[in-house]
């Protein structure tokens, strides 16, 4: 497994060279400078910052220095926020998006979960109907609107719930954890509903409720390791989604995280940060996916054993 | 004494498109330590009539519309689920039919083992895990899982299809049932793990004194095995006797038939082989990757389906291919038809040589040798009907023009038994015999003079697999045929053969005259998996088992 | 040739009911799939008309007006310029369709090809085209998307290129996995034997019976590309004004949603109700299409 996890990382070292070269010529090849600011700056200036971060030499001796300061964990320096570093900046929206996207994660995880397991007990069924409506208004009812129509209900008309921040005042994670996580629980009801009516009606299923076993344990031990497969390698796709929410979610909330850095830096055509930011998204992203992956692996036996044998 | 007794029981599916009436007032009892054996077609209802004992049918749609189950004065039919776990865990045990998908491949065997024994429904009666290991470990050696001990925390996936069987097997006897259900358990293995089984399955009803319901389709096996016989057919019963009478005075039509479609003697047909090579095939191998193991200095290490094989079939002749699953029976039909590729070796079709030709220079070859295949259901393109199936080769191959087709396609279903009227249909319309006979339309379309059978009656209910043999018989007759007809089933060969060959791991271990063979096989693989066939009379069958 | 017409004239043919047209069957009595249709195909009527039954002109501001309430001159309201939302929300819906079309058409022609080639021929080829497949699901392309619209500004043609090129790739694996399995099905065999050419075999074999996951997955397709459209123009980095989108709208609506909570809800409704309308009809067709259920 550990040599396993070790290749696929090893497989991942030229998807993200890919990354980082895309990006950087993208970015580079962007009309309009960093600097081409709203006051005209004079060309003294002007040259002095572009010397100060390297513009003024050729494209790919400037790529080869970023390539070499990545390998080492150097993201740069931000080109609008003065005297920051990039490395500085995730740092400080890092802890806000991290605990954001773990508590839409457990929302989505446990309402979904629940949810579709409920749902596939008794197909075609009020028991089924209900969850799985509910589901379907998950998915059809994105972020960006349900965000603003939660804030409109619980935040302003019934003024139960703070409306934006973060760790500001008590209750003010609620709304945007909800927000972000309702359309991954949709997604996750809907799969381990279709992953849990694919299993119960195995064979093995069968062979456990004739051995006297109890529905409850034919659930959860038979049923439930092999229904939840698909939900654990949606974790991957869904964990880089949430990452993609955070930009909306943040917005909406005000909430001072990486996504909504990303979104200004891309408003502000903050080259620099856009750059550290998509290698940094990137990585974590190959990561989680790795993680998912191998945790779908180790679920199952059989491939779990040819992975062992194959070391 | 009868430890079970059924009454009018009635099963009935509600599906979109009505009612349909599963078991019908179905009648039985089974005394204690005897073996009850339930015979029947696919769709008879012998399963159904099982499953609803242990409530083990999905409802909707399966409903019970009426009868009782009285097992030691309970009826099991209206008893409260806690009561059902409770008869599930201590007095009935099902063995399935498919060992390959009725064990979970997530948990160990050993795990699936202990299981009745710690979640008891009865809290006195639940055993620590070690205990319940202890008892699963000796059950386990007695159903011959050689190393029971560390055989105990494999996966399924590690034993063999006969060796899952033999660990549901001590399954079912973990909790010491005092009735255990067999669900075809030997349908899915090949004859010699059959025979295997059965004997398992007969010395362990007699030393743990169990009685047994055997669910089956082979007469063969019940033959040897039961000492009461149920005969069913389309949901109701037909005939109930014990073995002899079932077997040697049966007063039922439908009995009658079953026992007559069984093929058994020699072939009935006059041999047409002519003094003249059709096909030659020489020292053909045919190798595949091994994509499932990792590579060795770069190359995957090689499957031989096919090694070193030489045969010749003369013109006019029906060889018979025999071989267990895995064999490479089919790949040998394959590569000598030219849709795999040949590792090495020769293939001659009359004296023009196949191997080495392009799939262009091919097409002319391809109208003289065709492939009838074992599943009905997957040889048929869903999307065409009867009549666009049967004109593909007929137009494909310039032997219809526009005008003429729809002649010539109902002469073909004529040919095959197909009534013209369901020309405009599709395979889904078709029951399994139905189906075969258009695959086999389409293969004698191009009017062939060679055609390879692979295993085409295997899919078939023992009835329709009679009908669909004589027709074989009759297209080889007026068509001239020469045919390699590839099975597993030994008598089935025997029945429509010239001349047999055997073959093992790729390689052919024994060949000759049909009825020579028969009578003095020399290999000893052949003389075991000759040794292994049930024979569908009941004093036959004792005295082989006895010998075994 | 006399003898001909007579045995024709003598067979009396039953009909028989082909799989699609069994699907169609079990498609009309699923009561919200067939409302998904009906909206479905009411909006495209709507959009491609939007130009000639709009109430009002699309630019037309009335500054005195201001943002109203839904009345009778306005059914859905007006926005703080006094335009009218109907209009507005009508040429939005022209434009969110037109991406949820043309960048699914992209992903469509992409992945089939893709997938096709790498079922078809198998081996090396296709283990290379999966594993680059494999690689791009890796990749943050949500990211990727922010970044193409930054970089080279906020133009509609990319935005399809880029919506387009992200989605083909499950595309390219559904049609994969099936054309494989067809591959491996006896009556592909059965057409080998017989001698047909490979392009038969494709045309007449192999593509009727992918139709119907590709069908399933297009109409599922067309939903989250809308999704994603909307959520860039959330964020301003899709369509741009002067043109409009129900992203835009539902962006704009937020600014104001506590004085004029209607000009978020309207667009939102719009927004949801079509998403509906392609998810029941993809899981109606879903249902109707699989082989599993066609016996019962």
């Amino acid at each position: 497994m550990f040599r396993f996890a070790l290749g696929r990382l090893f497989q991942a070292v030229p998807v993200l060279l890919v990354v980082i070269t895309v990006t950087f010529f993208l970015v580079h090849s962007a009309p309009g400078g960093p600097f081409d600011a709203d006051k005209a700056v004079p060309p003294e200036v002007l040259k002095a910052l572009e010397a100060q971060y390297n513009l003024d030499q050729p494209m790919w001796q400037q790529y080869l220095s970023y390539l070499g300061d990545v390998v080492q964990g150097d993201l740069g320096p931000s080109f609008k926020y003065s005297g920051r570093t990039v490395n500085e900046l995730i740092g400080a929206g890092l802890p806000t998006t991290a605990e954001l996207a773990f508590y839409a994660m457990l929302v989505a995880l446990g309402v979904g979960i629940t949810a579709g397991v409920t749902a596939s007990m008794r197909p075609n069924t009020m028991q089924d109907y209900i969850p799985m409506s509910a589901a379907m208004i998950g998915i059809c009812m994105p972020s960006f609107l349900l965000g603003p129509l939660l804030v409109l209900i619980f935040g302003i008309h019934l003024e139960w719930l703070p409306v934006s921040g973060w760790g500001d005042i008590p209750g003010d994670k609620i709304l945007p954890s909800i927000t972000l996580g309702t359309a991954y629980a949709a997604y996750i009801a809907r799969l381990s509903r279709g992953g849990m009516l694919e299993v119960l009606t195995q064979d093995y299923i069968r062979t456990a409720r004739a051995k006297g076993l109890s529905e409850p344990v034919v659930i959860a031990k038979h049923a439930l390791r092999g229904g939840l497969i698909p939900v654990v390698s949606f974790l991957g796709p869904a964990f880089a989604g949430l990452l993609g929410g955070s930009f909306v979610v943040e917005t909406i909330f005000q909430i001072p995280g990486l996504g909504r850095f990303y979104v200004q830096a891309a408003f502000n055509r903050d080259y620099t940060l856009i750059l550290g930011m998509t290698v940094f998204f990137s990585t974590l992203i190959i990561i989680f996916n790795l993680l998912s992956d191998m945790l779908a692996i180790w679920l199952n036996p059989k491939l779990r054993q040819e992975i062992r044998g194959s070391n | 004494m009868a430890i079970l007794e059924v009454k009018g029981l009635k099963v009935y599916f509600h599906t979109r498109n009505g009612v349909v009436k599963a078991v019908d007032d179905v009648s039985f009892s089974v005394d204690s330590g005897e073996t009850l054996a339930i015979v029947g077609e696919s769709g008879s209802g012998k399963s159904v009539t099982c499953y609803s004992l242990l409530d083990l049918l999905p409802k909707p749609p399966a409903r019970i519309e009426g009868g009782t189950a009285f097992f030691d004065g309970e009826d099991l039919l209206t008893c409260s689920p806690d009561r059902m776990r409770h008869h599930r865990c201590n007095d009935i045990a099902v063995i399935f039919q498919d060992p390959m998908t009725s064990l979970n491949p997530f948990l160990t065997i050993g795990e699936q083992l202990i299981e009745p024994l710690i979640y008891h429904p009865d809290k006195s009666l639940i055993q620590s895990r070690s205990k319940a290991r202890e008892r699963a470990i000796q059950l386990l050696d007695e159903v011959g899982i050689i190393d029971p001990d560390s055989r105990f925390d494999c996966y399924p996936h590690e034993f063999s299809g006969g060796m899952r069987q033999r660990v549901m097997i001590a399954m079912a006897l973990i909790t010491k049932p005092r009735l255990l259900i067999c669900d075809e358990p030997t349908t899915a293995l090949d004859v010699t793990i059959q025979a295997q089984i059965l004997k398992l399955i007969k010395k362990l009803q007699q030393t743990h004194e169990v009685a047994v319901i055997f669910i089956s389709h082979d007469l063969g096996v019940v033959a040897g095995i039961a000492d009461k016989v149920l005969v069913m057919c389309e949901g109701t019963i037909r005939e109930t006797g014990n073995t002899d009478s079932i077997f040697y005075r049966s007063q039922n039509e439908y009995t009658k038939k079953l026992l007559a479609a069984i093929p058994s003697g020699p072939k009935k047909l006059e041999s047409r082989v002519k003094p003249e090579n059709l096909i030659r095939v020489s020292h053909l191998k045919t190798h595949f990757n091994d994509y499932s193991k990792q590579k060795i200095d770069g190359k995957y290490s090689q499957i031989k389906a096919v090694d070193d094989v030489s045969l010749n079939i003369s013109r006019g002749e029906i060889l018979g291919l025999v071989g267990e699953s895995g064999s490479g029976k089919s790949t040998l039909g394959r590569s000598i038809l030219q849709l795999v590729p040949n590792t090495a070796g020769i293939v001659n079709f009359g004296a023009d040589q196949l191997t080495g030709l392009s799939p262009r220079q091919l097409v002319p070859w391809r109208r003289r040798m065709q492939m009838i295949f074992q599943d009905p259901y997957a040889s048929l393109n869903p999307r065409m009907t009867v009549y666009e199936t049967l004109s593909e080769p007929l137009l494909y191959h310039g032997l219809a023009n526009r005008e003429n087709v729809l002649s010539k396609v109902s002469e073909l279903m004529d040919e095959v038994g197909l009534a013209r009227g369901h020309m405009r249909k599709y395979p889904h319309e078709f029951s399994g015999g139905q189906r075969q006979r258009i695959a086999i339309g389409r293969a004698i379309a191009t009017k062939p003079e060679f055609i390879i059978a692979d295993e085409p009656v295997s899919a078939l209910d023992v009835t329709i697999q009679a009908q669909i043999l004589d027709l074989i018989l009759d297209l080889v007759e007026s068509h001239n045929l020469t045919m390699m007809f590839i099975s597993h089933d030994l008598s089935v060969v025997r029945y429509i053969s010239d001349r047999v060959m055997i073959l093992h791991q790729g390689v052919i271990v024994e060949e000759g005259k049909t009825e020579e063979l028969w009578a003095n096989p020399q290999d000893p693989y052949t003389q075991n998996l000759l040794r292994s066939i049930p024979i569908a009379d009941p004093i036959l069958e004792r005295a082989r088992i006895e010998n075994i | 040739m006399k003898q001909d017409s007579l045995s024709q004239s003598e067979i009396i043919e039953e009909d028989g009911s082909s799989l699609w047209n069994d699907a169609w069957i079990k498609l009309s009595k699923n009561y919200l799939a067939l409302a998904g249709l009906g909206i479905l195909i009411l909006l495209c009527v709507v959009s491609l008309l939007t130009p000639w039954i709009a109430p009002y002109s699309y630019e037309q501001q009335n500054l005195d007006l201001g943002a109203t309430a839904p009345s009778l001159q306005h059914w859905l309201g007006t926005d703080i310029f006094g335009r009218d939302m109907l209009t507005r929300i009508m040429y939005g819906g022209r434009v969110s369709l037109m991406v949820g079309f043309i960048a699914t058409a992209v992903a469509l022609v992409i992945g089939i090809l893709w997938g096709a080639i790498a079922g078809f021929y198998g081996g090396r080829l296709d283990a290379v085209m999966m594993r680059i497949v494999d690689i791009l699901y890796a990749l943050p392309f949500m990211i990727f998307i922010v970044l193409l619209m930054v970089v080279f500004g906020r133009n509609i043609l990319l935005l399809f290129l880029a919506i387009g090129a992200v989605e083909w790739l499950t595309m390219a694996r559904i049609v994969r996995g099936q054309v494989m399995s067809l591959r491996n099905q006896e009556f592909v065999e059965a057409a080998y034997s017989l001698g047909l050419s490979q392009w038969t075999i494709i045309r007449r074999h192999i593509i009727p019976n992918t139709l119907g996951p590709v069908i399933v997955y297009t109409t599922l397709t067309i939903p989250s590309v809308m999704l994603l459209e909307a959520f860039l123009s959330f964020l301003g980095l899709g369509i741009q004004p002067p043109e409009s989108s129900w992203g835009l709208l539902i962006n704009y609506g937020v600014e104001t949603m506590e004085e004029y909570p209607w000009l978020l809800i309207f667009p939102g409704v719009a927004l949801s109700l079509t998403l509906f309308a392609l998810n029941f009809l993809g899981d109606g067709l879903r249902d109707a299409l699989d082989p599993r259920t066609s016996k019962d």
